[in-house]
């Protein structure tokens, strides 16, 4: 992963102008179409809060648009275009949820949700909520234009036909090109039971460039993609060739792969997107629910040495236009730079309002949910590792014997015995301190406290991934970020082939 | 607004299509409704209410097709749904295979499959469900220290598929199920694992007791589990994972990875891929199966039976009628994918296969999905059961199993009939010889 991964500091915005844009577009597209006032608020409220010992309650409005275009062949054949919306309403008394939705967003519809809501729970003294609603200020991390509006239709379809075209003039190998771009506006509203309303206006869009190389009869394929909370403009010439460029050479180091050694040994991983390793090795382990229930292998274990000395893993959901990034999560709270581990020392979890609470702790701005019909659940933003001070080629100079993996695919966690994998896609032998030999994709596996201490080099050049990631949990996917300097693992398994 | 009951809405949907000039269309719909409670450590902690419902239409126009989809089935909702799906259409390439399924093939003879049978459990009843399962679990071992519940699921819906052939077709489905997650721990740690069932029928379900006491059983079976070193060696495959192989050789040979070449099945339909005594097939009109239909989501007829795979030879690819257009042959029937396979097997229970096996590993848990659907390598992180003498000796974690699928399918030695009746594919334990362990 090279080139084109940076931090940008988000623009600032004076308290008129964010309150104003963002309140007047949640209103406009979810409260004023079916005329919802506030007085409806009230009565919703009321009736959720309806519950005895009621700690709080949320209704998550929320419209989104999808549109998705995809290549292959050399043309565009299939498009696809989706809206949804609805409003999710949500009761929580000590450890209980009572949740329901509804895709009308007509008062009376909304009304018998919570109705539902309040049922399941046991009834308390009729209180009446009269709330002064306070419309909360954010402060942008990324623009509120619509990706999907902003561009026409023949211009997307260039973008993909560009991709096509870069990919297969770079070289006669490529057979095959597949891409996909596809474009999401999503405008959020979130009502709570301590009166605020929260707006967000989240645009999101992506590129995925996919090749098939073929040579002597052996075929291999790459791929590469990025995208972020951005409009289209994002992939111009440039970027799309990178892309294709990528992807392909990826493909052509695939064809001269040899088997993949397996065991435990020295492995290297390489910057940015290899942050999957925290994502998977710590970060969800650090997710507040499991740690209230005591179910991950880092409960109760804040203070303590869970890495080697030179890490220090952040989740951050402040950065600008990243994929990751949110204004505030689906509970209505600004996300923050939370430091999960500072100098291998466990420091937080991240949380959630409901679990934090059942805690004792502070929200961390990690409540998310994938679409007002899940419950939100504590879940990372962009997750990386801080530079240390190795330059990347003393760290490979560094290895008698061992892996360098540079690309993976997808990565799994059992949160409880803290065995995670992440399967990698480009991946080197390194001999006497060289990059040698590529060799197939394999799987590393290890355990999460204890391969985290087996860091022993971290290198100088942090970089975070160009906005792929979707994470699932429980059934939900939300798009996150990950990003990590080059490191050295002392020791990790290797699921190759070759004894 | 008025809202359309689903084939009212579908039919409205098409002939709007029509008369804005579109060649031809295809609608589906469904509408449902769920409930979900879940209980922990003996108190309820969640009552979740579902209420879904989303119209999908795709449009054909001068061989071009663009599609979108929506939850508003209103008649406004419709057509501008259908005006996204045709603007769509105005700036996609034009591919002559694009259309719907032959007309000829539609399927004529509605089957009652019995795929629907409501639940009339209330929340109450569904709560006291997940505690009794929870409360077998948890009372079934001291070593389960922990739990992250117990949840009973239930869906209820309706479904249409309508295309402008004049093709409708109208049907209800339910599906239920009971699960249960517990921890256990000792001095070397903590350990997870669940159990489920998933049934159209509630009634058929495994009981409450019976679901948590598994759970609790795989738990504290895996507590202690250590790496072995990294070794070749026999493999078993639990039938709950034998699934995965199955899936993974059908995902192999699907039309859409065929013709644009990024398949390890690519041509090799007529050749042997499996061992001669495998015979895989679907079973489309299996009663109460999870994926039983009488036609496609084209509304192609489906057969009673079709060997996909036949004493180890591939019969042929699993296409709709795009994909078969591609590769010049005939729809197989499976758009929206095969349904019920049966896998044949060899004759042995469980335990007759371990002690066949003598030293190996059983794999009870597979996690990562490091498969390369080009070249057929396979790398994936796995726990499990250390045999010897046809016994096990100790559980196995943190260890990777490799090898390349065409190899790994040549090398099966047994099926057993040992089925796990979850889901819609009906196979039991697999073993196969020289696979790699990565591991110490």
């Amino acid at each position: 992963m090279s080139g084109s991964i940076r931090f940008v500091k988000a623009p600032i915005w004076t308290f008129e102008n964010m309150n104003q844009e963002h309140l007047s577009i949640a209103q406009a597209t979810l409260l004023e179409p079916t005329g919802l006032s506030d007085g409806h608020l009230n009565q919703l409220m009321q009736k959720l809060t309806n519950v005895d010992g009621s700690d709080f309650a949320d209704l998550y409005f929320q419209y989104s648009k999808h549109e998705s275009w995809s290549l292959d062949e050399g043309q565009v054949k299939t498009g696809s275009f989706n809206i949804d919306q609805g409003v999710g309403l949500r009761s929580v008394v000590g450890e209980k949820t009572a949740f329901a939705y509804s895709e009308d967003l007509n008062a009376a519809s909304i009304l018998a949700a919570a109705d539902v809501v309040s049922a399941i729970g046991r009834q308390g003294q009729n209180v009446q909520s009269n709330k002064l609603w306070r419309p909360q200020a954010i402060k942008p991390l990324y623009s509120q234009l619509d990706p999907v509006a902003a561009l026409d239709d023949a211009s997307k379809v260039a973008i993909l036909e560009q991709a096509d075209r870069a990919a297969r003039d770079h070289d006669p190998r490529v057979k095959e090109v597949m891409a996909s771009l596809s474009g999401v506006y999503e405008v959020v509203l979130i009502v709570t039971s301590d009166g605020r309303q929260i707006p967000d206006v989240r645009p999101l869009v992506r590129l995925n460039i996919s090749v098939i190389v073929e040579q002597n009869g052996k075929r291999e394929r790459g791929s590469m993609g990025g995208g972020g909370r951005l409009g289209f403009d994002y992939f111009d010439t440039s970027m799309i060739e990178h892309y294709a460029h990528e992807a392909v050479r990826q493909a052509l180091v695939s064809l001269e792969a040899v088997d993949s050694p397996a065991g435990t040994m020295e492995v290297v991983l390489g910057n940015g997107w290899p942050g999957i390793l925290l994502h998977e090795a710590v970060g969800h382990g650090l997710e507040g629910d499991f740690n209230r229930k005591g179910t991950s292998a880092f409960s109760g274990r804040i203070g303590e040495k869970v890495a080697s000395e030179f890490c220090t893993v952040v989740d951050d959901g402040t950065l600008a236009d990243r994929r990751g990034s949110l204004n505030v999560d689906d509970e209505g709270n600004q996300t923050k730079n939370t430091v999960l581990i500072e100098n291998g020392i466990l420091k937080s979890y991240m949380q959630d309002e409901h679990n934090a609470r059942l805690m004792g702790m502070d929200v961390t701005g990690n409540g998310r949910r994938e679409s007002f019909a899940h419950l939100p659940m504590p879940r990372m933003t962009n997750t990386y590792m801080h530079a240390g001070e190795h330059d990347p080629q003393d760290i490979i100079k560094s290895v008698k014997k061992g892996l360098y993996a540079v690309n993976f695919g997808g990565g799994q966690v059992d949160i409880t015995s803290g065995k995670f994998v992440f399967s990698s896609s480009e991946a080197y032998l390194i001999e006497d301190g060289k990059i040698t030999a590529p060799v197939k994709g394999a799987t590393l596996i290890g355990n999460g406290p204890d391969a985290m201490q087996t860091i022993s080099m971290v290198g100088n050049d942090l970089s975070l991934d160009s906005g792929v990631g979707v994470c699932g949990k429980d059934g939900q996917s939300v798009p996150v970020g990950v990003g990590q300097p080059t490191l050295k693992m002392d020791a990790l398994t290797v699921g190759g082939v070759q004894l | 607004m008025s809202e359309l009951n689903l084939a009212n809405a579908a039919e409205f949907a098409i002939d709007y299509a029509k008369k804005q000039g579109i060649d031809q269309s295809e609608v589906s719909l469904h509408q449902g409704t769920g409930v979900s409670v879940g209980a922990r450590q003996q108190e309820l902690e969640t009552v979740e209410k579902h209420n879904d419902a989303q119209f999908v239409i795709s449009v054909y126009k001068d061989h071009k097709t663009g599609s979108a989809s929506s939850a508003d089935m209103s008649e406004q909702g419709i057509r501008s749904t259908v005006d996204a799906a045709i603007s769509i259409a105005r700036y996609t390439g034009a591919d002559e295979c694009f259309g719907l399924g032959d007309a000829g093939r539609m399927a004529s003879s509605k089957l009652d499959l019995d795929l629907h049978h409501a639940w009339n459990a209330d929340e109450a009843q569904m709560l006291d469900i997940a505690m009794r399962c929870e409360q077998a679990a948890l009372e079934s071992s001291d070593l389960i220290t922990n739990s992250e519940g117990a949840s009973v699921n239930s869906y209820s819906g309706s479904a249409v598929y309508a295309n402008s052939h004049g093709f409708l077709s109208e049907s209800l489905g339910s599906q239920h199920s009971i699960s249960c997650s517990v921890i256990g721990s000792d001095d070397g740690g903590m350990q997870r694992d669940y159990w489920y069932d998933s049934n159209r029928n509630a009634s058929n379900l495994d009981s409450a007791e019976e679901i948590g006491q598994v759970a609790a059983r795989r738990t504290v079976a895996r507590l202690g589990a250590r790496q072995i070193a990294s070794c070749e060696a026999t493999v078993m495959y639990d039938s709950a994972m034998a699934k995965s192989l199955i899936s993974h050789l059908i995902g192999a040979i699907k039309g859409g990875s065929i013709y644009k070449k990024a398949s390890f099945m690519l041509d090799k339909v007529g050749e042997e891929v499996l061992p001669s005594f495998m015979t895989i097939a679907e079973n489309p009109h299996k009663p109460g199966a999870s994926s039983s239909a009488w036609h496609d989501n084209e509304g192609l007829a489906t057969p009673e039976y079709r060997a996909i795979v036949e004493a180890g030879r591939l019969e042929s690819y699993v296409l709709g009628s795009y994909t078969a257009r591609k590769l010049g042959l005939e729809s197989t029937a499976n758009s929206g994918g095969v349904r019920n396979l049966s896998v044949t097997n060899t004759g042995q229970t469980t335990q007759q296969l371990l002690q066949e096996m003598g030293t190996g590993l059983l794999v009870t848990e597979l996690i990562g999905s490091g498969i390369n659907m080009v070249t057929g390598d396979y790398s994936r992180g796995a726990a499990g059961f250390w045999i010897e003498n046809g016994e096990i000796q100790y559980p196995v974690e943190e260890i990777t199993v490799a090898g390349n699928l065409l190899d790994m399918y040549r090398n099966i030695v047994s099926i057993g009939n040992d089925y796990d009746n979850r889901g819609s594919t009906e196979c039991g334990s697999i073993v196969i010889d020289n696979m790699t362990i990565a591991g110490s």
